[in-house]
């Protein structure tokens, strides 16, 4: 027997830390999606696909800009100190991952802008020519929108790992402190960005090759989520039985049920099917992997929370 | 998703809500009163230091109160006071909350509609004692002045005292002497002639073994004894602890013995029985200053650790090794005797016992045993006019029933009087700074009590349950916005205390004294307060003792000239027994035809699925006086049951859930925490005294957690002095919520 | 250099919380909070128990995570003894270094900045002990500087057994527990 008591009784500390609510996750997720849309627009830049007048990386800037603006929204409400939000930019600290965080999504802002820069909306360059300049700058050499296209999918990859290492450079919760996190939040960011695509792109070519590639995501997700919870059940054993707390703990039923199930395994055989034309494509496969995805965002966050050294020492 | 972890999601949520809503009601702190400068109208600025003692507990420790910017900002020990060294208590610590108590009551009230229903009209301190002064006049008239009688405890009580004496009546009391210590007192005065005292004369700094029964020092703050007991263990002193709970002194203990309930005279019989057949005691100091040694040592020859060990469940060997550790260290070696004690109605027995291995031990008079306190001399004051003589007999021991209840009056015995008006009716209670229904056994009898009564009144800081059932509620100041008498309890090293007010009181309280001697005025007997004020009543005395009230209002304390405290000092060893010795044979006791040699007596086992309660302190309350101080109140803001981990397991009882008691006579606790812990027996359960409270207007402390005073319905009379054994009731878990 | 710590005697502590509310009482803390507890640690079956009790607090680590944490910079080594302390005004309340305590030792304080405990840094520095130091009626507790090798708090760290709190944290904990 241990019977550890305490006195402490610190509101949001105790009984177990709840600093973090519904505006983290979401942050995360949505910081994921745009992530996965930077990759995919910059993958269809480097591929030359600015030709085609329908491809997505057209549009994929402008949603990943109202989704950025609203999970830095969502970054902002969670903050305690709000009038104080100033001070992430009078200083960089280069050991915070927050703080590196706050500076790459300053640097995301102007890529997306010159993404949307691409193909400005008519109405808007009949007004302001000279906001075609760099449409007939990258346009003028491909060499130059390969480049740009690499440069942009660097950047989302940034992003998206930056996700997940915001929460394993926390190392006093046992079930962040993974090496892999920020490829599992990566990867999860690809798969919900790619099946986002695949249900809004005009091009036919485009949403099949995503609805292959959100299978391969899919996959390799599976893939790496067994990899973290094998990194924690063969680490320590606050790790072990952090890893617990999704396998058969508090948080299992959202995790096998939400996560694995109806957001990983029931979508890819939904679309294996759909890529092999034995059913029609609809959007319910690709909904469930991005709902999947922002479970697996909270079921994360929470779990860490709730998850603890001192619980066992 | 699964239903427990969308559970966990809402819980989340929802205790975000309910959190942030907390803060928000926080925000709305009590603002205390503001010390303001007289020439400018405004609040002094910066820090000012103002030495007092502390009336958080009856300690009386001298203390330094902080004010920043004119508002009361913390409390600290004085450094030159020798009960706290400079270090108050927890409770004394947080005793700044006693000011900012959001409960307070503000203005005198007088109840509006029926007796305890918490309904009051707020008058002006005249009409509040216009109507008492009434009220006792015609009780007076009716029944005669011994009619009413007070209820008192701490040192406020002085003034209330004087005036009801000057009315006319001595039923007075507290319950200090037959709910709390009175059994160890007479325990100790039938064996050496003298009692502990407050502050025990224990000297535990300067012991080599320490041996605690029941006793739980560092869950009960007695500053100074704390401190003690924390240089004993640095010293590597040897510490025995005998506790059907494993209280945090059990974990400092060498030896620690889990005794089933209710059996500790067995047990000490068989320590005495080792410790004499071994001829391990003191034998110069027995022989010296023992009487009646051989027939004590007849009557124990026969109790062995053997035969106490299926009384006790302590091992045979246990007992030895444990008899052999306080005798190596003999003389600095002594049982610690309590302070609570009343337990089970033989307790002045138990005392006894416990006196008499002090005195095998050779503690009394010795260096780390018991010392002889000494006190800084203040003469009374002594211009007040003679009281006037009552032809009545006082009414709390009719008969003298208890023959050794004389020294402080029964309390119990005032109620009883109250409800059966034998030997005369008893018509009006003055109330002052005691909880009686938290206090007292059987809170039916108190009840009733009140409901035969013309006249109760109340002087309280909060509306404490007592103050629910009142006619009349009248608010005092704290201790920390009133002068009160000086402190000069006897003690290792003799001084003299102030008590001075370092902030004024917030609203309409007003101090204990001008309580009393306005009461008196209204009474017809002003003329007992010759001093217009306390302060001329104080430096009267101070002068006298060659000192003055404002050496005292800068210093705090004043220490007198060292005396000695030990025989070896050259104290001539005295006892104040008919034999003039220790006595381990009882000459008084066997005249009164008690035994006088303590026997053990069995008392019983709980009924099956039941649990024999017991209660204790906790290190951050004081009574049911401090839940709401804040500090403290969040320290601490309900208790919860303790429970033996496996019983608890086996009844499907898990940490935190909140259940009621139900005790053999169906009466019901309100919702208390469990707490499932290795850290007691199977037969028992524990709880903190104090919490639970019923009273309405506490609104920070009402039913939070659960009250043991309203689980003891029965009592057992203790034959020799009439306490009140209180650890005679059985609970069961009723409810589960 | 100096690097400022605490040794506290666990055989002496009977965790009555004289620290916490003298902490309390001394910086204002909102009620509702503390910067200091008491923890009780009970191992055995009845009746044979090892029970240890200690006072707690922020461990001044010497590595701190909380300080790597802060993307602003709130969260400092003190100048003096590198006692570990946030600046409230410029705490965003990210809440990223109380994530980052093992010890959680941090809280948000109602007005929205991270707050802990901060070894009374405004009482050491006038050359008192810090508020919970000076109160405790049991003398459990030692403040000192660890880099001053004569310091009362390396004489107690060479003459007793001791522990400190998570070492595997790696975090340099600066608050010792004797044994």
């Amino acid at each position: 027997m241990n019977e550890i008591t305490s006195t402490r009784h610190n509101h949001l500390i105790d009984p177990s830390l709840q600093i973090w609510n519904w505006e983290i996750p979401v942050y995360l997720f949505l910081g994921g999606m745009v992530a996965g849309m930077m990759l995919i627009a910059g993958y269809f830049l480097f591929k030359g696909r600015e030709n085609e007048e329908n491809c997505s990386c057209f549009y994929l800037p402008y949603i990943s800009f109202v989704l950025l603006s609203l999970g830095m929204l969502a970054l902002f409400l969670d903050l305690e100190h709000k009038l104080y939000v100033w001070r992430l930019y009078t200083t960089f600290e280069i050991s915070s991952a927050m703080s590196w965080g706050s500076w790459i999504l300053v640097l995301v802002y102007p890529m997306l802008i010159v993404n949307i820069l691409l193909k400005p909306p008519a109405a808007v360059v009949e007004k302001f020519p000279i906001l075609n300049k760099p449409k007939e700058y990258f346009f003028s050499n491909p060499m130059r929108i390969k480049s740009f296209g690499v440069l942009t999918m660097f950047f989302g990859a940034g992003i998206g790992l930056y996700t997940g290492v915001l929460l394993s450079s926390l190392g006093a919760r046992p079930l962040w402190s993974s090496s892999i996190l920020w490829m599992l939040f990566l990867v999860s960011g690809l798969s919900g960005a790619a099946a986002f695509v695949h249900v809004i792109a005009k091009n036919v070519y485009e949403r099949e090759l995503l609805a292959k590639a959100d299978n391969a995501f899919l996959i390799i997700e599976l893939f790496v989520i067994a990899l973290f919870i094998v990194g924690l059940k063969t680490a320590t054993e606050v790790q072990a039985s952090a890893a617990d707390l999704l396998l058969t703990g508090d948080y299992a039923a959202s995790f096998w049920v939400f996560v694995i199930g109806l957001g990983i395994v029931i979508p890819f055989i939904i679309q294996i099917l759909a890529v092999n034309h034995k059913i029609k494509h609809t959007p319910i496969a690709p909904l469930m992997v991005i709902l999947g995805g922002l479970v697996l965002r909270f079921v994360i966050v929470s779990a860490g929370q709730f998850s603890h050294w001192f619980r066992t020492y | 998703m699964n239903s427990l972890s969308r559970r966990r999601f809402l819980k989340i949520s929802g205790a975000t809500i309910s959190a942030a809503a907390a803060v928000t009601s926080l925000s709305s702190v009590v603002k205390g009163a503001q010390k303001i400068d007289e020439k400018t109208g405004k609040p002094i600025k910066g820090i000012q230091k103002i030495p007092t003692y502390c009336d958080v507990c009856f300690w009386k420790c001298g203390a330094i109160a902080y004010l920043k910017d004119g508002e009361l900002w913390k409390i600290e020990g004085n450094p030159n006071d020798p009960l706290s060294n400079g270090r108050l208590c927890p409770r004394g610590t947080g005793g700044i909350g006693a000011h900012y108590s959001t409960d307070r009551i503000k203005h005198p009230l007088i109840r509006k509609n029926e007796r305890g229903e918490e309904k009051w009209v707020e008058v002006t301190w005249d009409e509040a004692l216009e109507y008492i002064a009434t009220k006792m006049k015609k009780i007076k008239r009716e029944y005669g002045p011994e009619s009413m009688a007070l209820f008192s405890h701490g040192v406020g009580g002085t003034f209330l005292k004087h005036t009801m004496k000057a009315y006319g009546t001595n039923n007075m009391t507290a319950p200090s002497f037959a709910q709390c210590r009175g059994p160890r007192e007479v325990g100790f005065e039938m064996t050496f002639g003298e009692g502990v005292g407050s502050p025990e004369r224990t000297d535990i700094e300067n012991a080599k073994c320490i041996t605690f029964i029941g006793s739980h020092l560092g869950e009960n703050m007695h500053n100074t004894q704390v401190q003690e007991l924390s240089k004993a263990i640095a010293n590597n002193a040897s510490i025995i602890v005998v506790d059907p709970r494993f209280s945090v002194v059990a974990s400092k203990a060498k030896y620690y013995l889990p005794i089933k309930p209710g059996t500790d005279i067995a047990l000490l019989l068989a320590w005495m029985n080792v410790i004499v057949k071994e001829k391990l005691y003191d034998v110069d100091y027995v022989e010296k200053y023992g009487y009646g040694f051989e027939q004590f040592a007849a009557e124990i020859e026969d109790k062995t650790p053997e035969w106490a060990y299926p009384i006790t469940t302590i091992e045979p060997e246990l007992i030895r090794k444990s008899a052999r550790e306080m005798a190596k260290n003999i003389p600095a070696s002594f049982i610690h005797p309590g302070r609570h004690t009343t337990w089970y109605g033989d307790d002045t027995q138990r005392s006894r016992a416990i006196a008499l291995l002090n005195a095998l031990l050779g503690a009394w008079g010795r260096k780390g045993g018991f010392y002889l306190p000494n006190k800084f001399s203040v003469p009374k004051y002594s211009d007040y006019p003679k009281y006037p003589k009552s032809k009545k007999p006082l009414v709390h021991n009719p008969g003298h029933k208890y023959p050794y209840a004389e020294g402080e009056q029964l309390s119990t015995g005032i109620r009883e009087a109250t409800i059966n008006g034998i030997p005369y009716p008893i018509k009006g209670w003055m109330v002052y700074a005691t909880n009686l229904l938290q206090a007292l056994p059987n809170r039916d009898e108190t009840i009733a009590a009140i409901k035969n009564l013309d006249l109760l009144v109340v002087v309280d800081i909060v509306p404490s349950e007592i103050a629910g059932w009142a006619d009349v509620i009248l608010p005092e100041a704290t201790y920390l916005e009133r002068y009160d008498d000086l402190n000069n309890a006897p003690f290792k090293q003799n001084f003299v205390s102030l008590r001075q007010p370092v902030i004024d009181a917030p609203h309409d309280q007003k101090p204990n004294w001008w309580i009393a001697k306005k009461l008196a005025d209204k009474l017809g007997v002003g003329n007992y307060f010759p001093w217009n004020n306390i302060e001329e009543y104080l430096d009267a005395r101070l002068k006298k003792a060659g000192l003055s009230l404002a050496e005292l209002k800068k210093k705090g304390v004043v220490k007198g000239e060292k005396q000695p405290i030990y025989f070896d000092e050259g104290i001539e060893p005295g006892f104040f027994t008919p034999s003039g010795k220790i006595e381990f044979y009882s000459l008084q006791l066997e005249e009164h035809g008690f035994d006088p040699i303590p026997k053990f007596t069995d008392h019983g086992n709980p009924p099956p699925g039941y649990f024999r309660l017991l209660f204790g302190r906790a290190p951050v309350h004081t009574f049911s006086k401090t839940q709401s101080y804040k500090f403290l109140k969040d320290a601490m803001s309900e208790n919860e049951v303790w429970m033996n981990q496996t019983v608890a397991n086996k009844m499907g009882l898990k940490s935190g859930e909140y259940v009621q008691l139900k005790n053999q006579d169906g009466k019901k606790s309100g919702r208390v925490k469990v707490r499932p812990t290795e850290r007691i027996r199977t037969d028992c359960v524990y709880m903190v005294h104090g919490f639970g409270q019923t009273a309405k207007e506490m609104k920070t402390t009402y039913k939070k957690g659960g009250s043991d005073a309203e689980l003891v319905t029965r009592y057992k009379m203790d034959p020799i002095m009439g306490g009140t054994g209180m650890n005679v009731n059985y609970v069961t878990i009723d409810w589960e919520a | 250099m100096a690097r400022y710590g605490m040794v506290i005697d666990t055989l002496k502590c009977v965790g009555c919380q004289d620290c916490v509310i003298a902490c309390e009482a001394e910086n204002s803390v909102p009620e509702g909070f503390c910067r200091d507890w008491i923890t009780t640690e009970a191992k055995g079956t009845f009746p044979t128990i090892q029970m240890e009790i200690r006072t707690e607090r922020c461990n001044h680590c010497t590595d701190a995570p909380c300080v790597s944490a802060c993307p602003t910079g709130a969260s400092h080594y003190h100048d003096i003894g590198g006692v570990v302390l946030v600046n409230h005004d410029e705490c965003i309340g990210c809440k990223a270094c109380i994530a980052s305590c093992p010890y959680d030792a941090r809280f948000v304080h109602p007005e929205g900045y991270v707050d802990k405990c901060t070894f009374c840094i405004h009482r050491v520095e006038k050359g008192q002990d810090p508020a919970c130091v000076s109160v405790c009626p049991t003398y459990c507790m030692t403040f000192g500087d660890f880099d001053d090798p004569g310091s009362e708090v390396n004489k107690l760290l060479n003459s007793r057994r001791y522990h400190s709190l998570l070492p595997e944290a790696g975090t340099k904990p600066n608050i010792y527990y004797l044994t």
